[in-house]
């Protein structure tokens, strides 16, 4: 088997002393990062990537990756304890979680959390392996039509599988490739949008200072004012005794977990969909399928084991069209994207032929962070309850503070740390005001994908447009784009009949 | 709320004329050897923010979509917010004149001592340690200078000393 061999010869770069440390790192930092409200892997990863230059980019995507990772464990902790979502993939926790610790049950809970995301992260892990090679042998024979086609839907599902706002949805995703105009055109070599001439915008304006600004500052406003009353921290105790009683508590939920562990990796993959939902959709299959329906909600483990299969599963199911197609599932994986970007690899399929040690490094890595995150999550559960505890006001210092200096160091420019505050205040009033900010930063980091794609295309073509339906495949990706735009008007016009002109709520 | 959305959704419309405006330094329109202009694609999204913020207005008026709602629910949160974002910038300002450790303590004091409430104690210690963790892992590990601006020459004795 080739697939095999080569996550064999990944295995052998990822469990390289440095490697391992790193992912034992980056799990820890993104079990904290995922444990603080207010704080999700989004944000982690926003913050933490300046940080990467000091490793080499191979073990750079590990420690982002394993961040992400830990994100997805540490949500749990916070829902469980304070009853708030750490993140809002860990929303569908606090539903059973929180019932659980007031019960006393805080303890079995955090296990019960921890173990289902290590089996929801090892499924999908054995599902991404499977499908990625075939997944990018196929994403080979795209070209320019079939790359725009594919950008185009990875939009339009964030409008017709976004729920969030139509309109609005709309606005951002058009900001976000205006903003990634900015610079010097790629064909031409032009300066355009270099608002009056100033020399800090002849570079583009950089994922990094939108992510950081957005997901860093704009955060903090928000944590500011949505957590001014302190909630109580649940004391929670572990025992090998509460332990064995966990894992033997399990064993009747491997049908929730296996159900959760699929689903979640199959949502993650699409590109508006990621975690949040799979992880609800994943608590209504488990309590719909349940012979106790009526226990969830009231402390049933099963309510804590289903969300916590499904929203690492879709962590790992997010990254795989990030890899092949080199479309992000995701606003994390999208800061990933724009990292490989920055570090000098293209992600997409020619990856896999180029860089087949850093690919097999990057999926064998996830089986190690997996493994290593069960294990420091349940270890350093007493550290991470004490760490609940630190006031938010030290917290927000810290992240700003982090978010200056990480937004100056990797190009040296005080207009990066401006744009940043900038960033970070736009991002809080739009956010306030229901625009989505998913939308905004994959934007950034598509556009200039998009742009070239069409250009080319364009020039190949001669202006004629017609070759988005006369390729199959770029006309298969258009036809679901045109699908999934429709999709909202559909639903507005059925509710329109139904006597409800209502928009969709956001998020 | 209702009035918040009318406000963002009117600067939106204006972010786009001015975008539009500005593509058209360069061609917009189709040409001969490039295929389209350089300024086609910003100015074409202009065009789409421009309708789509315009249509945010304009439903505004005819369902008055969250119009119960305020924008900042908590009144005692916004001194705060005002706050943060002062002290923000402030500190920005402050970097190319007395360099990011100055700037940076100056704003760690500030934020903990006056916004946290915090006592002297812990605030000391974050004001003083985060900079010396900062130098020694951006300067020192990573070789990334940041800007000392008057206090470069106290500087001095700690390069010769580490690099």
């Amino acid at each position: 088997m080739d697939v095999l061999a080569l996550l064999a010869d990944g295995f052998a770069s990822s469990i390289s002393p440095l490697n391992l440390l790193i992912v034992l790192i980056g799990v820890t930092v993104g079990i904290f990062i995922g444990a603080m409200p207010g704080l999700g892997s989004v944000n982690g990863v926003a913050i933490v990537l300046p940080l990467t230059f000091i490793v080499p980019p191979g073990s750079a995507i590990i420690l982002l990756a394993a961040i992400y990772y830990g994100a997805m464990y540490g949500g749990a902790i916070s829902s469980i304890l304070l009853g708030i979502p750490g993140a809002s993939t860990a929303v569908a926790t606090t539903f059973d979680g929180r019932p659980m610790a007031q019960k006393g049950e805080a303890g079995l809970a955090l296990i019960v959390a921890a173990v289902a995301s290590f089996i929801g992260g090892t499924i999908s892990v054995l599902l991404f392996t499977i499908f990625a090679v075939p997944l990018a042998d196929m994403a080979l024979a795209f070209g320019p039509a079939e790359e725009f086609a594919l950008v185009l839907l990875a939009f339009t599902t964030f409008v017709g599988l976004g729920g969030d706002d139509i309109l609005k949805t709309v606005v951002m995703i058009c900001l976000g490739l205006v903003l990634s105009t900015v610079g010097l055109d790629i064909i031409s070599g032009e300066p355009r949008l270099v608002f009056g001439d100033l020399p800090g915008f002849y570079s583009g304006i950089s994922f990094l200072v939108l992510a950081i600004g957005v997901y860093g500052v704009g955060e903090v406003l928000y944590t500011i004012e949505t957590s001014r009353n302190a909630p109580m921290v649940t004391p929670a105790r572990l025992t090998f005794g509460e332990l064995r009683a966990g894992l033997s508590k399990m064993r009747g939920m491997w049908r929730t977990m296996s159900l959760g562990s699929v689903l979640g990796f199959f949502v993650g993959i699409l590109p508006a969909a990621g975690a949040t939902p799979a992880a609800l959709m994943s608590y209504g299959v488990a309590k719909s399928i349940s012979k106790r329906p009526d226990s969830f909600g009231r402390g049933n483990p099963e309510g804590v084991a289903a969300p916590e299969t499904a929203n690492n599963a879709a962590s790992t199911g997010s990254l795989l069209p990030m890899l092949t197609l080199g479309i992000p599932g995701s606003p994390t994986t999208a800061l990933l994207l724009g990292g490989m970007v920055m570090w000098g690899l293209t992600p997409g399929p020619m990856l896999f032929v180029e860089q087949k040690e850093f690919v097999w490094g990057l999926i064998s890595s996830l089986y190690t962070a997996n493994l290593a995150a069960v294990l420091v999550n349940i270890a350093l559960i007493p550290v991470f309850v004490w760490a609940l505890r630190m006031p938010l006001s030290v917290l927000c210092a810290m992240v700003l503070v982090l978010c200056i200096v990480g937004g100056y160091a990797p190009d040296q420019r005080l207009h990066d740390v401006w744009m940043i505050a900038g960033f970070g205040v736009a991002g809080y009033l739009l956010r306030k005001a229901d625009y989505p900010l998913a939308p905004l930063v994959l934007a950034l980091v598509l556009g200039p994908l998009m742009e070239k794609s069409f250009r080319q295309t364009m020039i190949a073509e001669h202006g004629d447009l017609t070759v988005f339906i006369e390729r199959p495949i770029a006309a298969i990706f258009v036809a679901i784009s045109v699908l999934l735009f429709a999709l909202p008007l559909i639903r507005a016009l059925r509710r329109g009949r139904n006597g409800s002109s209502r928009p969709a709520p956001a998020e | 709320m209702l009035a918040a959305d009318r406000l963002i959704a009117l600067a939106l419309m204006a972010f786009s004329v001015f975008v539009m405006w500005y593509a058209q330094r360069l061609p917009v329109g189709w040409e001969a050897e490039t295929g389209p202009g350089a300024g086609a694609f910003p100015f074409w999204l202009g065009l789409g923010m421009l309708a789509a913020s315009g249509a945010i207005l304009a439903r505004s008026f005819v369902t008055r979509p969250h119009s119960g709602e305020t924008f900042i629910p908590d009144a005692d949160a916004i001194p705060q917010i005002l706050g943060v974002v002062g002290l923000l910038l402030g500190a920005i300002a402050l970097i190319p004149l007395l360099g990011a450790y100055i700037a940076l303590m100056l704003f760690l004091l500030a934020y903990l001592r006056l916004m946290g409430g915090h006592g002297w104690l812990l605030t000391g210690i974050l004001t003083l340690t985060t900079p010396v963790f900062l130098f020694f892992f951006f300067e020192v590990t990573l070789k990334i200078l940041l800007p000392k601006g008057v206090t470069e020459p106290l500087f001095y004795p700690l390069y010769a000393m580490f690099f």
